[in-house]
């Protein structure tokens, strides 16, 4: 019989989790050639036989700046995202900015506009804290009729996780003066696009960070070079990349891309508009789709939950389709908006099984099934879909994506 | 150690201040810099230390940032484009016939957005039928988009992708005029500007629950 096991049974029984894959050359293996020496290197790369590993590009052929690239969390383990392999979601290309040109704009309904060069910024206390960040747009095959048949990172790529450094926004807004009646802020980058979105006021005097910093060194192009709007738990496309304007004010300016997109149709004909904080979310990474299961025997189970309102609580693993669940552990860190790692050990009896994990945060928020969510939100909100993600194991090991 | 914690854990966003060494050093910093503003934030800081049993507040983050903006003038901001709003505020100035806005919808945006606005590699722009209720509901420029101002703005910001300064603001509103005016939402003979832009009223301009409220910090 299929089973979760307690953890320390999974220890004890000293067995190593493992897919089908390539088999890695052993200390000891015969006939194998002498590993050949490199020199150093000014900055390292992954190992030449791991560069399959990578992020997989979906953009416009009419206009290649438009589009996305996918994480490809099934390859990753732990919380934090490589920042070459950071999922990215493009308006219109990456602008090459030249740091020495760049400057922050304050202005608005302010006592003071003031600008901010870069060399100023680097001068301002810093905060660093761990983040997923998520497009509002990931994981949209969800509300397909049919569950997609692609890996776990081409599905539900459209997030990571960072260390992000940077200055607290506050200081700035206070250095400039907030007048008491402003509500808003116009936040604009400088890609190509010039994308806009309008922010509460309240949130960028709360925990807004302006990143310097991804993974302790300097911003990649990709993630907005010199300068990105960091929003703790929210909707990827508020959080401006190439951040160069804030304008202060009292009504939001209805931009594109909080009217005509990022907002949620529901089954009655209105939308969802402003819904800024990413819901509760998990999923297992492994075993996930397109992995086969050499054999029965003991496996560990292992996935990644976020949710926008704050701190994982618990995830929950179910064999069975979501009849019956038991506690996976959380693995430390457990942080405040950030990937959470959980881990079960499962001892797989070979028949057919379908896994699914949910995760309930520390406000009590719990991650929906596909059901209930659909049931709410119908299916044209194309935005926001965080339901439970079903992998079916076939009686041959073979995994694959169900609704259930 | 006791205080470094403290100051830490009151949200004030400055992580760095882990020594007292450094601590002395940033508030004299802050205190040459914004002598005015710590008599202003010293009560909330006490306030929030109570807890910590501590001789004397620490500034808060506000007094140690180093006040680095440099000001701005008026001219500078001017030259920079204003921000458009729903109510027509940023608005240039000018004025577009729907005739004009065909010519030019053909020469920029039909590669993408259809020969007839019907869709191709970039979203429909001309028609959209049904409720928005259905079970296929279409959501476009006609059915889905609650302001006509949004329009222009997209387009004097990044349309067409490839060159957004190519159009000029007359050109802009000229294809504004024809968009509207092919999706039966403006006259086609009446040339269109920042007033009349402002004034169109969009099939769809209450459809949407604001939301932004939720999410928010509690004051």
């Amino acid at each position: 019989m299929s089973e979760f096991l307690d953890r320390r049974a999974f220890l004890q029984a000293g067995l190593r989790w493992s897919l089908v894959m390539p088999a890695l050359p052993g200390l000891a293996a015969e006939g194998a050639p002498a590993p050949q020496s490199t020199g150093f290197s000014n900055y390292g790369q992954p190992a030449p036989s791991e560069r399959h590993v990578i992020r997989l590009i979906g953009s416009n052929p009419r206009m290649p700046g438009n589009g996305v690239s996918w994480t490809p969390l099934e390859a990753l383990e732990g919380i934090l995202t490589p920042s070459g392999l950071h999922f990215e979601r493009h308006h219109n290309g990456i602008p090459e900015i030249d740091p020495q040109h760049f400057a922050l704009l304050i202005h608005g309904m302010v006592q003071q506009p003031l600008r901010f060069d870069l060399t100023d910024l680097l001068r301002y206390p810093r905060q660093s804290r761990a983040l997923f960040l998520e497009c509002g747009g990931n994981s949209n095959a969800g509300w397909h009729a049919e569950p997609m048949q692609k890996p776990v990172g081409a599905f539900h790529g459209l997030v990571s996780c960072s260390e992000w450094t940077g200055v607290p926004l506050r200081l700035l807004l206070a250095e400039a003066g907030i007048d008491p009646r402003a509500r808003w802020v116009i936040a604009t980058g400088a890609d190509t696009a010039a994308t806009e979105v309008s922010l509460p006021l309240a949130k960028l005097q709360d925990d807004a960070l302006l990143a310097l910093y991804q993974n302790g060194e300097r911003l990649r192009l990709e993630n907005g070079y010199p300068l990105r709007l960091i929003l703790p738990g929210w909707e990827g496309v508020r959080q401006i990349k190439w951040l160069t304007r804030l304008e202060v004010t009292d009504r939001p300016a209805m931009s594109r891309n909080e009217t005509a997109q990022y907002t949620q149709l529901l089954p009655d004909g209105r939308a969802r508009q402003f819904d800024f904080v990413m819901g509760p979310k998990s999923l297992i990474t492994s075993p996930s789709h397109g992995q086969r299961l050499p054999g029965a025997g003991l496996y560990e189970v292992s996935g990644l939950a976020w949710s926008g309102h704050g701190a994982v609580a618990a995830v929950d693993v179910s064999q069975d389709g979501g009849r019956h669940w038991v506690p996976a552990r959380l693995e430390a860190p457990v942080l405040d908006r950030c990937f959470t790692r959980f881990r079960a050990a499962w001892q797989w009896d070979g028949t057919p099984a379908v896994l699914q994990s949910r995760v309930r945060d520390q406000l009590g928020n719990l991650q929906p099934g596909r059901a209930a969510l659909i049931a709410e939100r119908g299916r044209n909100g194309y935005f926001h879909y965080n339901a439970v993600v079903s992998w079916a194991v076939d009686g041959d090991g073979a995994v694959r994506h169900v609704y259930a | 150690m006791a205080m470094a914690r403290c100051v830490t854990s009151m949200r004030d966003g400055t992580g760095w201040i882990a020594g007292q060494g450094r601590l002395t050093s940033w508030r004299q910093a802050g205190r040459r810099l914004t002598a005015g503003l710590v008599g202003i934030v010293c009560l909330p800081v006490g306030l929030l230390l109570t807890s910590c049993a501590t001789s004397a507040p620490p500034p808060t983050a506000v007094a140690l940032a180093p006040h680095l903006g440099h000001p701005v003038t008026s001219d500078t901001l001017a030259g920079l484009g204003a921000q458009i709003y729903p109510d027509g505020h940023g608005l240039p100035a000018g004025s577009g016939l729907a005739v004009d806005g065909a010519v030019l919808y053909g020469q920029y945006c039909a590669s993408c957005h259809g020969r007839e606005g019907q869709g191709a590699t970039a979203p429909e722009l001309i028609g959209g039928d049904g409720p928005l209720s259905a079970a296929e509901a279409d959501k476009t420029l006609k059915t889905y988009w609650p302001y006509a101002t949004t329009l222009f703005d997209t387009l004097a910001r990044g349309m067409p992708p490839a060159n957004p300064a190519a159009l000029s603001d007359d050109q802009r509103y000229a294809l504004c005029a024809f968009l509207l005016a092919r999706n039966g939402l403006w006259p086609a003979d009446r040339p269109l500007d920042g007033a009349s832009l402002s004034a169109v009223q969009m099939p769809n301009r209450h459809g949407f629950i604001d939301l932004s409220a939720r999410g928010n910090p509690q004051p």
